[in-house]
């Protein structure tokens, strides 16, 4: 009588039609979109590798030997790929949760309710890597001294992005699932911000050894883990953390934030 | 009597004429204040019935439909719709159900037919199938005309009908409608009961609850009568009217409360009085027909300071009250 057996044909066809519709929303939104994920990058080349270069005494980095554009472009990319993550989760995530309940249709879908989850998590991954990758031509043009991306270890740059946007994605669940709408506002000042200034973006995370504890603090903070994979994709002139280190790190956060996030979700749609 | 149509289930191929069936069903909350608001629900849902699900608010009606719609999770108990356990094949049973909840979960994001066209879309149909079935249910819920509009600029009623529309999108074999007409105006209330009805034609199971006793009477083939979590009373309207409160409800409010224990002993010996109750702010007497009634009532509560009367014809109202001591709205 109970003879039921999960049709995976649906399954995949649930899946696809839960991508449709974000793709649907999306494309209403492609402005909003283009300016949300552009313009940070935009404005931190154009400040710190074109505008100071061009003041005496400018760059904060000048010393270093490297340019402080080559040092930025893997940072960068690794915020637009966080940023797209958390904005395109945990942001919508609030308010489907919040009064509207607007989540109750996807939730009640023929499928498990994780797949609703892991649908967002997908989803958000794909604007975390034309996100990252928008950098790039940024990085080419608008520096004083243009930055060309080493695209040699092209599988490795694939595989870091990949991990690096469904961590982002599953980052933004895990605060969308757990911050209540009211205080999702919030997050950007307590959780990103921070984050970010300690993500070793704007550094590579070497150069931080003459700040020790700083240094092993970090460690706790996932996009370091993504700005070092992605500067020893893209910038191996610069000295990074060994991706026998970085790789693993990414997917045992992705792992550990998968869980914790899908936990969040499940517990908001069902009680 | 009626005979029942039979329904196949899904992938099972079994043929089924009772579609939900709801077993020694509880939920308790635990917390703060443990809060058991289903206390060991019994029921069964035939094929092709409007059943209503009348009580107060708090009776438990929500937390029983959420828990066969799997948005919640039993304590104990089964609920099984068209023999899909839905607690151990939560995906397989929601492609029987249908749900239209009791506040307006329209995804704001979408238009009124992409609400429509993407649910369909979530369910399996092919781009072909989703846009001959939003069309369709956009004509049939005479909605062709707002099709581009976004949820929030549509009416209460207007949403009610589009999340209607949505919730049998993809065929369900029962439709499950909380406090369908909460917040609607009577013009859309009487719009959605048509609607609702429609829905019987085309042989959708509909269990709805409801707080509105007219609701419940004027919809449903069988009502049950839940409060505090439990099931009083199980029937058609008529049948519960007949058995439990064919008497007409007369609410004498009074002024003088100390005497009213000897008001109520000397009523009850009457002629057509069938029995009288101290209330709070007076006495409720229970009889077959308030005519001839009224002038001795009045007559004999006047000394006690009567302010009022309140007569409730035979309802489900009558019966909620002589089942429970107190009425809907309490």
């Amino acid at each position: 009588m109970n003879n039921v057996t999960p049709d995976r044909m649906l399954l995949l066809k649930t899946f696809l039609g839960l991508m449709q519709r974000d793709l649907r929303v999306l494309s209403r939104e492609i402005g909003p979109f283009l300016l949300r994920v552009g313009m940070q990058p935009l404005l931190f080349l154009f400040v710190f590798t074109f505008v100071m270069p061009h003041m005496a005494g400018g760059s904060p980095m000048a010393t270093t030997g490297v340019g402080f554009g080559s040092i930025l472009l893997p940072g960068l990319m690794a915020v637009a790929i966080m940023f797209s993550g958390i904005s395109a989760v945990a942001l919508p995530l609030s308010t489907e949760f919040g009064i509207t309940r607007e989540i109750d249709d996807r939730v009640m879908c023929p499928a498990p309710v994780a797949v609703v989850a892991i649908e967002k998590i997908v989803f958000s991954s794909l604007q975390s890597m034309l996100a990252a990758l928008a950098v790039i031509p940024m990085a080419m043009f608008i520096p004083a001294t243009p930055v060309y991306p080493d695209l040699h270890r092209w599988w490795l740059l694939a595989i870091v992005m990949i991990l690096s946007s469904l961590l982002a994605g599953a980052m933004g669940l895990a605060i969308g699932s757990i911050v209540s709408p009211k205080h999702i506002g919030l997050v950007f000042s307590i959780i990103v911000v921070p984050i970010t200034f300690l993500g070793c973006v704007y550094y590579p995370w070497a150069y931080l050894d003459k700040i020790r504890w700083l240094q092993v603090a970090v460690l706790f903070n996932p996009i370091v883990y993504i700005s070092e994979g992605l500067r020893s994709a893209v910038t191996p002139q610069v000295h990074s953390m060994p991706v026998w280190i970085v790789l693993p790190a990414l997917v045992g956060f992705l792992y550990f934030l998968v869980r914790f996030g899908l936990r969040g979700f499940l517990r908001r749609v069902i009680s | 009597m009626r005979t029942w149509p039979h329904f196949q289930g899904v992938r099972t191929g079994v043929w089924y004429t009772v579609i939900v069936e709801i077993e020694a069903l509880t939920k308790v909350y635990e917390g703060k204040q443990r809060v058991k608001a289903v206390d060991g629900i019994d029921l069964s849902v035939q094929a092709g019935e409007i059943f209503g699900l009348l009580g107060p608010n708090g009776a438990g009606k929500t937390t029983t439909i959420s828990i066969a719609t799997t948005r919640t999770l039993p304590t104990s108990g089964t609920v099984r719709i068209a023999g899909v356990d839905v607690v151990r094949h939560p995906a397989e049973a929601r492609r029987l159900i249908g749900v239209v909840p009791q506040y307006n979960t329209l995804d704001r994001s979408l238009t009124i037919y992409e609400n429509i066209y993407y649910h369909c879309r979530y369910f399996g149909f092919s781009h072909g199938q989703a846009r001959e079935r939003s069309d369709e249910l956009l004509t049939q819920f005479l909605l062709a005309e707002r099709r581009k509009a976004y949820p929030s600029q549509l009416s209460g009623g207007l949403a009610q009908r589009v999340q209607i529309a949505r919730a049998i999108a993809h065929r369900p074999t029962v439709l499950f409608l909380d406090e369908p007409s909460a917040g609607l105006d009577p013009q859309s209330r009487l719009a959605m009961w048509t609607a609702v009805q429609q829905l019987r034609k085309e042989g959708i199971t509909v269990v709805l609850t409801t707080h509105y006793m007219e609701e419940a009477d004027s919809l449903s083939d069988r009502v049950a009568i839940v409060d505090h979590g439990r099931m009083l009373a199980l029937g058609s309207p008529q049948k519960l009217k007949e058995t439990f409160g064919a008497q007409t409800v007369i609410h004498l409010a009074l002024r003088q409360m100390d005497q009213v224990e000897a008001l109520a002993a000397g009523l009850r010996g009457q002629a057509g009085i069938q029995n009288v109750e101290v209330v709070s702010d007076g006495v409720r007497v229970f009889s077959t027909s308030s005519e001839g009634l009224l002038q001795e009532l009045v007559h004999a509560a006047a000394p006690h300071g009567l302010r009022d009367i309140a007569i409730a014809e035979p309802s489900l109202e009558t019966v909620f009250i002589q089942l429970t001591g107190r009425d809907l709205r309490e």
